[in-house]
């Protein structure tokens, strides 16, 4: 029974379920795959063993007792910018170490609830911002494909542990592309559900109208697994969806034919590589061949203003959101200055990245008395005019295919000199991501050996097309659980 | 007319903060009244402002703002927002305030209140929806004289209104008028306790001054600190002298916000408007817009009692006076007892109108005075008083009992009638028992028999005095004085 980590959350449970193995057996083969690969990947910040054991043991009592769901028993990941009662809880940052939250987010309590085993916090850029994992403060992940590159960001750490197995699925969140990009770069799925899907409660904030919990899974079934055990209304988060969430398993195995798919001219620009666009190419003339109508002449001429308003509007947000760190009630707290004021400036100024100074800085002054119109309020006018060009779209296809992103996996530190580069990293989700749509990324294929991801994105709580479309595809391109070989040693 | 009205027209604008009575604070389940308690004892991760949580509006704050606008005339916009108000404060746990920005709830209405002039109509500009903040405790420690704050977080998240008046106000006598009244509709429509004392309510004045006949307005200085309506008076009061006599000296009044100094009667200068903060106010994110349909302005319309201004007019056409219906109306449960009263006692209205007022104003009055209970916790209820005076009025007691019978039945909450029995208190009826006691009156007090027979008119009133002393009251008196006058004429 070794080697159980390779395992999809699927297969695992059909083992669970049948006493082939137990899920104490399923963790401690994670376990022990963790202390093999997570010194040369650093997927995670806190991991949380003890927690796992327990957890598994729990699990186990569910499936002697007939209460197992299909999450039951299943090693997790949890990005670290999702609150989990009595585990540290840090965002990446230095500003939180040592937080150990009173309460539990919304879907920690949805994933305990269904009985999944928490292995560890994943690690992240700080605070969500970020496209590599690199602006961590407990520094870089390692992708799996190639320990030299980035794993993406920012839900880097829980993309790298998915696909080094580490873990079997994991909680992302993606605000441009945070879920998307990473799973992309490190050959997994990775999904994005609709902006108000699943609650946010208890999801440390970045850019709250952006925001949104998703999974990352080693397959779309896995993801629509962990997808309807996170999702749903919950009162405690106005913006989350008052309509109850269909089961998206249904939608898995159907048919695609006479699906519409649209292909936006405008993806395929921004300096994709060739290799990339080679695989969503191949990708798009699957769905053809599986019946798929294609139409390569839809446009979407507002893709390239999605940048500017997403690197306006989270950082305002942001700025507020980030505003209540003051190291007064909780968190890393300098307290070495005479005054109260020079106490939070200093544990601002130390407990904060650059990066995190930086879009703080450009949010608060996008927001500033006599700029806010020019930006704010501009981002937002044209973030509508992005939204409609969308429902326009949707009117016309079911589903719009694209690459996640114009890159596959670039070297540490290649990026972290120019943020502008990096930002141009994630212009594929910026779109769907300012308007809130649903959008998977998917493995399609390898470019120099590296994964190539393509995104299907959905109309607004259209979950079900987008798996559906996710699903055949990645039945038809075969490369579903697929896992890197990790090189013996650390970088 | 005040000192300087002469020469410049004062121009004064309130700006009313008032907790609203809510069970729970404006985003969270916590309690909301927090009087009394230990420190931090009404706190929960939503109003500490924990990482990661989300707030949801407390619909019946919501309900009494709307309340509050249709009292005072505002139209309730179909469509409102919230907005953080940006600015760093340890009283203000995220850094930010929750309040509403360029779309208030309630806007346009107006009060009316009467002045030394006549009446006058104060516009209302608007009415928004605000979250408390928490309280800093400064102190000093006895043994290094060091200073230090402590902060206290059971007021932050406290549900707040804040009601915005035109620059309507003329004098600080209007502005105090203009309190007092709004304080009572509050009270009436039950939104608040609008204790000033206890911070219930606060109030800042915005006041300038202008040369008579000059149409713009002077630099307006912000007035804050002041925690009765007598402080809010003598600061107008200090304020519009201070800035008389600086332009009297052909000085620039600065634009500035200064604080009220109690104990020393002066305003003292906090902030100037070079030094104002820029709030950052942006659309919050976290809630969604409200809209309000006309079916839920009508139930609110539906819900409203009738307003002290109505009151008075119909008391005023029962025939009260100005002075008589003015004290009714001025607590809503001292107005509806005297409706109560008026409608038990029946009859004539114009009778039991004044009849009603009497008692109200009288004996109920007093005895609310002096117990400082509510008028609907009085044992003699409306009922039972409307028996007292059904008996004085039909001579089964006197006027004097019958104030010794309030005062029983007010104490134990007894039948009048069964006080009247078991005291006694029933008007002596026969004329042979009153000829007695007149017999005894004239036998023992010889001098004022021969001061009436001198022709001393006024010494039957002191034998009727005796009369009625021997009594205890029971006698008619103008009975006893023709009895008196009877008896010493036939000597
Ligand atoms: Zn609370």
């Amino acid at each position: 029974m070794s080697d159980l980590w390779r395992l999809t959350a699927h297969e695992a449970h059909e083992g669970l379920r049948t006493r082939q193995f137990s899920a104490v057996e399923l963790t401690q083969s994670t376990l022990d795959r963790i202390d093999a690969v997570e010194g040369a990947v650093h997927a995670f910040i806190t991991p949380t063993p003890e927690l796992a054991r327990q957890q598994a043991e729990e699990a186990d009592r569910r499936f002697a007792s007939g209460t197992a769901t299909p999450l039951t028993g299943i090693p997790v990941g949890v990005k670290d910018l999702i609150v989990t009662g009595g585990v540290q809880t840090t965002a990446g940052s230095r500003i939180l170490e040592g937080f150990n939250p009173p309460f539990d987010s919304h879907v920690y309590e949805q994933i305990r609830r269904a009985g999944a085993v928490m292995v560890g916090k994943t690690n992240l850029d700080e605070f969500a911002m970020g496209s590599s994992t690199e602006h961590s403060a407990y520094g870089p992940t390692h992708n799996p494909w190639n320990l030299e590159l980035v794993p993406g960001g920012s839900s880097g750490g829980s993309a790298a542990a998915v696909a080094a197995g580490e873990c079997i699925i994991s909680l992302g969140s993606d605000t441009g592309g945070s879920i998307r990009q990473p799973a992309a770069l490190c050959g997994v799925v990775g999904f994005d559900p609709t902006y108000g899907r699943v609650s946010r409660y208890g999801i440390v904030a970045f850019g709250s109208s952006l925001d949104q919990v998703g999974p990352i899974g080693r397959d779309v079934r896995d993801a629509a697994t962990m997808l309807d055990a996170i999702g749903g209304h919950d009162p405690r988060d106005s913006t989350s969806n008052p309509e109850p969430m269909p089961d998206l398993r249904q939608y898995l195995g159907q048919d695609i034919r006479g699906l519409r798919v649209g292909v936006p001219r405008e993806y395929f620009g921004y300096g994709i590589e060739d290799g990339v666009r080679a695989s969503v190419e191949k990708a798009i003339a699957t769905l053809e061949s599986l019946g798929c109508t294609v139409d390569r002449e839809l446009s979407l001429p507002s893709t390239e203003h999605a940048l500017a308003v997403y690197y306006l509007i989270a950082p305002s947000e942001a700025s507020a959101n980030l505003a209540r760190y003051d190291g007064v009630r909780y968190g890393f707290s300098d307290r070495d200055a005479s005054t109260m004021w020079e106490n939070i400036e200093h544990t601002r100024g130390s407990g904060f990245g650059a990066e995190v100074k930086r879009r703080i800085m450009l949010g608060t002054y996008a927001l500033s008395a006599g700029y806010y119109d020019a930006y704010y309020k501009k981002a937002q006018q044209v973030r509508t005019v992005i939204h409609r060009e969308f429902e326009e779209a949707f009117k016309r296809y079911d589903v719009i295919v694209t690459p996640t992103s114009p890159t596959v996996a670039f070297p540490i530190g290649a990026k972290t000199d120019d943020p502008y580069a990096m930002y141009l990293n994630d212009i594929f989700t910026l779109p769907s991501a300012v308007t809130g749509l649903p959008a998977i990324s998917l493995p399609c294929g390898l470019s120099d050996n590296l994964p190539v991801g393509v995104q299907v994105i959905g109309n607004f709580f259209d979950e079900g097309s987008v798996l559906r479309v996710a699903h055949a595809l990645e039945t038809a391109i075969g490369f579903a659980n697929r896992l890197p070989e990790i090189a013996p040693g650390t970088p | 007319m005040t000192a300087t009205a002469t020469r410049y027209e004062t121009i004064i604008g309130l700006e009313v903060h008032v907790q609203l009575l809510t069970n729970s604070k404006m985003f969270c389940s916590c309690a909301a009244d927090y009087s009394g308690a230990e420190p931090n004892t009404h706190v929960c991760p939503v109003c500490l402002g924990a990482p990661g949580v989300l707030p949801v509006i407390n619909e019946r704050a919501i309900e009494l703002i709307s309340l509050t606008g249709l009292a005072l005339h505002c139209s309730i916009a179909p469509f409102s927002k919230f907005d953080r108000k940006n600015y760093p404060y340890p009283d203000l746990p995220k850094g930010y305030q929750i309040s509403q920005y360029d779309l208030p709830i309630c806007a346009g209405g107006y009060l009316d209140v009467v002045t030394a002039d006549g009446p006058r109509r104060v516009g209302i500009t608007r009415i928004h929806m605000e979250e408390d903040t928490g309280r800093l405790l400064h102190r000093v420690d006895p043994v290094t004289g060091e200073g230090y704050s402590l902060i206290d977080l059971n007021r932050a998240g406290a549900p707040l209104m804040e009601i915005v008046s035109e620059p309507d106000i003329r004098t600080p006598a209007e502005a105090r008028e203009y309190l007092v009244r709004l304080r009572q509709i509050l009270r009436y429509i039950g939104v608040s306790t609008a204790n000033m004392e206890d911070g219930q309510m606060r109030c800042d004045a915005n006041i300038s001054l202008r040369p008579v006949g000059q149409a713009e307005f002077g630099a307006k200085v912000e007035v804050k600190n002041m925690n009765s309506f007598r402080a809010v008076h003598d600061a107008l009061v200090f304020e519009e002298l201070r800035q008389a006599e600086a332009l009297d000296r052909g000085e620039r009044i600065p634009q500035e916000t200064r604080g009220w100094v109690d104990d020393r009667a002066v305003t003292v200068s906090q902030r100037t408007k070079e030094e104002a903060s820029d709030y950052r106010y942006f659309p919050e994110p976290d809630l969604p817009p409200l809209r309000f349909n006309e079916a839920y302005l009508e139930s609110l319309r539906a819900s409203l009692p009738e307003l002290p201004e109505a009151k008075r007019n119909r008391f005023l056409a029962l025939g009260l006076s100005d002075h008589e219906a003015e004290t009714l109306v001025e607590t809503r449960d001292r107005a509806e007892f005297f409706e109560a009263l008026k409608a038990r006692i029946g009859g004539d209205e114009q009778r039991a109108t004044k009849l009603a007022a009497n008692w109200v104003l009288g004996e109920v009055g007093r005895w609310a005075n002096e117990t400082g209970q509510n008028l609907a916790d009085l044992p003699a209820t409306p009922e039972k008083l409307a028996k007292l005076i059904q008996m004085a009025e039909e001579g089964a007691i006197t006027a004097a009992a019958a104030k010794e019978v309030f005062s029983a039945v007010a104490e134990s909450g007894e039948d009048p009638a069964t006080v009247v029995e078991k005291r006694g208190l029933a008007t002596i009826s026969g004329d042979d028992e009153l000829t007695a006691v007149v017999r005894d009156a004239i036998a023992g007090n010889a001098q004022a028999v021969a001061d009436y027979h001198a022709g001393k008119e006024s010494a039957i009133k002191f034998l009727v005095g005796q009369v009625m002393r021997a009594t205890r009251g029971r006698a008619d008196p103008q009975k006893a004085t023709d009895l008196l006058a009877a008896e010493l004429d036939s000597k």
